[in-house]
């Protein structure tokens, strides 16, 4: 990305709270218009990242850049933003058209004028006709909703969201991320948004950014992110996956227990003889139409069916490599299809180029 | 690796600060002023009284000298034993009674809980030394019930017998306040584990409820101590020639004008208060987390033999109590007792009239709205600021820390601490001293703790991000403050007020030493008039002030459920406004 693509330029961001480093050199641009999630476990930073950018917090060093604007010292107010809190954050005591309309009648903007830009705003958010009520009137997703509506009052550049679904209960959370994502891709306002859960990363954002003890692991589009993982932290955080022990021999070949796969392509640049580990997604271990001739098949031994309604997890006692057992995703017709039960033999299809290496030190 | 030595490397400059916008400004300038204020009129009194114990008449310091010749005046000694003795002898008193009387509110199915706590808490409306006239007019020289004290072996209720009696009745609402908190807070789970082992009642008590008012009853011990030890009203009113520490430092810095041991004295009285307030502030994190969040609050249930005990020893506390009160109230309209016990209107009027004490009771409504007024705009701004606006680091914890701080000053001590600030020829305030102002200021810093904690309750409730989203919107702080948490908060604000509000009417130890005649107070009126000889007006001066207190409270019960009704409505669920 060039320079000049950048809406949003991190440059070097470090914080420190006494002895404890919560960012460190923590470089990031983002463009105009797209979503971008910080993902990361608690403690990870993505917060304290968020709150630097919202100037709530003081960098310890580096530089923002907002939209050609040098915003690294300047106090909120002087920003360009909106906010939404995990916890809404709205003033219980004002009516949801006070809520909304909060800034702009700072703005000295007409009560008409104000009131048009609520209803419209209301609509946008899908509770059109609610000016009047309180918030505590209101479901969580509503108020939610509410706050979003108040953030974009006064056409921010930059919207920030602090984990602004981890209050809601799931159904309400699978419904309002969809929402979020649409109305963002509508207004086309630049949006950041934490999270710790990586579903709701790969289902809303444009793009990822990975964050674990302060530091960036990974930038990516979320299928970057799934697929090619750029560390072991990453294709542990983000979905499920198997982790093998295994040894490099040299050439893309790597042996787990007592049998060897050739990995095809480059890229695997990993010592010759070392330890290493692969990662590899019970997705990507096939149990359908697996050719005789294929040398990636494995015949198995099903250990344990875990039912989880329409899929079960499998796990797969692989043969020659028995001490690392797999899991594999079966929908519930296929186990009924291939009538497999605990203690069945089957073929498996190991997608030997999904493999992940990565070094066992790492 | 890179990543480590870049940041090291970008650390070599100075921290970068945010830029202040001008609002903040406001916010940080306004803080500064509430600090200003507590050093000017906490702080710098209570360092100039610290001084003043070291320092002979000619300002030289001399070492412990003052307190070497303290210890060795064989009377004053003898008051620092006084003291002690009476102060534990009523903590000895009241603790177990008001525990049982806790015990009963928290843990019993007695009727008429809610009126038998109400009577406890009417001492609190009055001055402390109401009880003191109420005990004259028992067991005094004309006392009703002189001849059934005597026969029980007590010579005269002048001395060390009237004190320990009066200030039992005046700390027990303390006590017993403290004690149901304690006992309310309670894990019913504990029980029922208990129950399910089966547990003995007396093993449950002893190994669960005990323990869990352990801090409790630690607080109330300490609080009660301290609030007897440091008392001046009662000794002052039926002390008679038994001298206490709280007397002899009125003796000696205004009768003898000797500031130098009085600074003694306020010291010997600053010790068990900054004491109390220490061990409390270690308590009270323990105690809180005592409780998880899901405990199961305790809900007693009936056992008719327990309920009947417990009812007929309240009903015993509540009986006395009314006695007290009812005898000073009754006392008040006695023409002149024990000779013409007809009924008359006389000390109201002639009586607090012709001892121009009519002045004084305005003085003390003035004193009190000005408390109640201002006191609690300084606490809740003061609060407020400290809570949720930012920038002034520094600052901050130590207007925390001087916020906190009145809490563990005696008023006696803090009068007295004023007077050696204020009365210093070269203080450029000096021209306050004797003012209504200085009274106002000090009893607005006097009782600032309380108020101070109760604000800061409320404001902890409110969403910290408030402040953060008004920022992004780019409103200023004050436009928030007052859209949204001052019109949330108005009930704390209430409570603040009322708080200052009775306490202001009520207040002697730290006014006494800074009236002057034309700032008398209605208090101290009472003291006057006993002095005088005119115990019939000083209790009727007690008993409006109790009165008023009683109008005052009721007002702001009534103002309590206008405010929630005209600011609280978004409260209520849809469809119920």
């Amino acid at each position: 990305m060039s320079s000049d693509d950048a809406f949003l330029r991190i440059e070097g961001i470090s914080k420190d709270f006494g002895k404890f480093q919560a960012l460190k050199n923590i470089n990031l641009d983002i463009r105009k218009g797209e979503l971008v999630c910080f993902l990361g476990p608690s403690g990870c930073g993505k917060t304290t990242l968020l709150r630097i950018i919202a100037g709530l917090e003081t960098q310890s060093s580096g530089r923002i850049v907002q939209n050609g604007r040098d915003i690294s010292l300047l106090p909120p107010p002087q920003r360009d933003y909106g906010i939404v809190f995990q916890s809404y954050a709205l003033f219980p005591n004002l009516s949801v058209a006070a809520n909304v309309a909060y800034g702009l009648v700072n703005r000295k903007v007409p009560r008409a004028e104000a009131a048009k830009k609520v209803v419209e705003l209301l609509k946008l958010v899908g509770l059109p006709g609610s000016q009047a009520k309180y918030p505590n009137q209101l479901s969580g997703g509503q108020q939610q909703r509410i706050a979003l509506a108040r953030a974009l009052a006064t056409s921010p550049g930059l919207l920030l969201l602090d984990e602004p679904l981890s209050a809601l209960d799931a159904l309400e959370r699978l419904r309002l991320r969809g929402e979020v994502r649409a109305l963002q891709q509508k207004v086309g306002v630049t949006t950041i948004m934490v999270t710790h859960d990586q579903e709701e990363a790969l289902a809303m954002a444009d793009r990822i950014v990975v964050m674990n003890h302060g530091v960036i692991e990974q930038v990516g589009t979320p299928l970057e992110i799934y697929r090619e993982p750029a560390s072991p932290f990453v294709a542990d955080f983000v979905g499920k996956i198997n982790v093998l022990n295994a040894l490099s021999e040299g050439d893309g070949r790597y042996r787990i227990g007592a049998r060897s796969f050739q990995l095809p392509g480059a890229g695997h640049s990993v010592a010759n003889d070392g330890t290493i580990r692969i990662y590899l997604r019970p997705e990507d271990l096939l149990a359908r139409n697996v050719e005789d001739d294929d040398p990636h098949s494995v015949w198995g031994r099903i250990q344990k069916i875990e039912f989880l309604g329409a899929f079960c997890h499998v796990r797969v006692a692989l043969e020659k490599m028995e001490d690392q057992p797999v899991t594999v995703y079966f929908s519930l017709n296929l186990l009924d299809e291939l009538g497999l039960a605990e203690g069945s033999r089957l073929r498996i299809r190991v997608m030997a180029e999904r493999m992940r290496i990565f070094h066992a030190a790492q | 690796m890179s990543a480590s030595a870049t940041a090291a490397v970008l650390h070599g400059g100075a921290v970068p600060r945010l830029r202040t916008y001008w609002s903040d400004r406001i916010a940080h300038l306004l803080l500064l002023v509430i600090g200003m204020t507590l050093v000017v009129f906490l702080l710098a009194p209570l360092s100039t009284l610290l001084v003043k114990s070291v320092e002979g008449k000619d300002g030289a310091f001399v070492g412990l000298a003052n307190f070497v010749s303290y210890f060795e005046s064989p009377s004053l000694a003898q008051s620092l034993w006084n003291s002690l003795w009476v102060s534990a002898a009523v903590t000895l008193a009241v603790i177990p009674a008001a525990f049982v009387f806790a015990y009963a509110i928290a843990r019993s199915c007695m009727p008429a809980k809610g009126v038998l706590r109400t009577i406890t808490l009417v001492p609190l409306l009055a001055p402390s030394l109401l009880s003191a006239i109420s005990l004259i007019y028992w067991f005094g020289n004309q006392g009703a019930l002189k001849d059934l004290m005597q026969w029980l072996g007590i010579n005269s209720i002048y001395g060390a017998p009237g004190i320990v009696l009066a200030e039992i009745f005046s700390v027990f609402p303390h006590a017993l306040m403290i004690l149901v908190t304690a006992l309310s807070l309670s894990d019913a789970r504990l029980y029922e584990a208990a129950d399910a082992l089966g547990t003995s009642a007396l093993r449950k008590f002893f190994t669960i409820t005990l323990p869990g008012a352990k801090y409790g009853l630690i607080s109330a011990t300490m609080v009660t101590f301290t609030l007897v030890i440091t008392d001046f009203g009662i000794p002052k009113v039926i002390g008679g020639d038994f001298n206490v520490l709280a007397t002899d430092v009125f003796k000696l810095v205004i009768g003898q004008q000797d500031f130098e041991r009085g600074a003694v004295v306020g010291l010997l009285l600053l010790a068990p208060a900054v004491l109390t307030f220490v061990v409390d502030y270690f308590l009270q994190d323990r105690q809180n987390a005592q409780l998880s969040s899901r405990a199961v609050p305790y809900a007693p249930r009936p056992a008719p033999l327990f309920d009947w005990l417990m009812s007929a020893y309240c009903l015993l506390v509540v009986l006395l109590m009314l006695a007290v009160l009812g005898m000073a109230f009754f006392a008040s309209f006695v023409k002149f007792w024990p000779y013409d016990m007809s009924l008359t209107l006389r000390h109201y009027t002639f009586g607090l009239v012709d001892a121009e004490v009519n002045v004084a009771f305005f003085n003390s409504l003035t004193l009190a709205f000005c408390c109640a007024l201002f006191g609690t705009a300084m606490v809740f701004i003061g609060a407020y600021l400290l809570e949720k606006t930012r920038g002034m680091d520094w600052l901050r914890p130590c207007v925390r820390l001087l916020a906190t701080l009145p809490m563990a000053v005696p008023g006696l001590v803090l009068g007295l601490s004023y007077i050696f600030f204020f009365v210093h020829p070269d203080n450029p305030l000096n021209p306050l001293y004797h003012t209504l102002t200085i009274l106002v200021l000090c009893t607005i810093v006097h009782f600032y703790t309380t108020g101070h904690l109760t604000a800061v309750t409320a404001l902890k409730a409110l969403d910290n991000e408030f402040e953060a989203v008004s920022a992004s919107l780019k409103v200023p702080f004050y436009k928030t403050f007052w859209r949204v948490t001052l019109p949330i908060c108005t009930p704390a604000l209430v409570d603040i007020s009322r708080y200052f509000f009775i306490n202001a009417m009520t207040t002697i130890s730290a006014v006494v030493f800074l009236y002057s005649p034309d700032t008398k107070l209605a208090a101290i009126a009472i003291l006057n008039l006993d002095e005088a000889g005119e115990i019939g007006a000083a209790a009727a001066m007690a008993m409006l002030i109790a009165a008023t207190s009683t109008v005052v409270c009721l007002f702001y019960l009534a103002l309590g459920r206008l405010v929630d009704r005209s600011t609280q409505g978004w409260r209520r669920p849809a469809g119920s406004s």
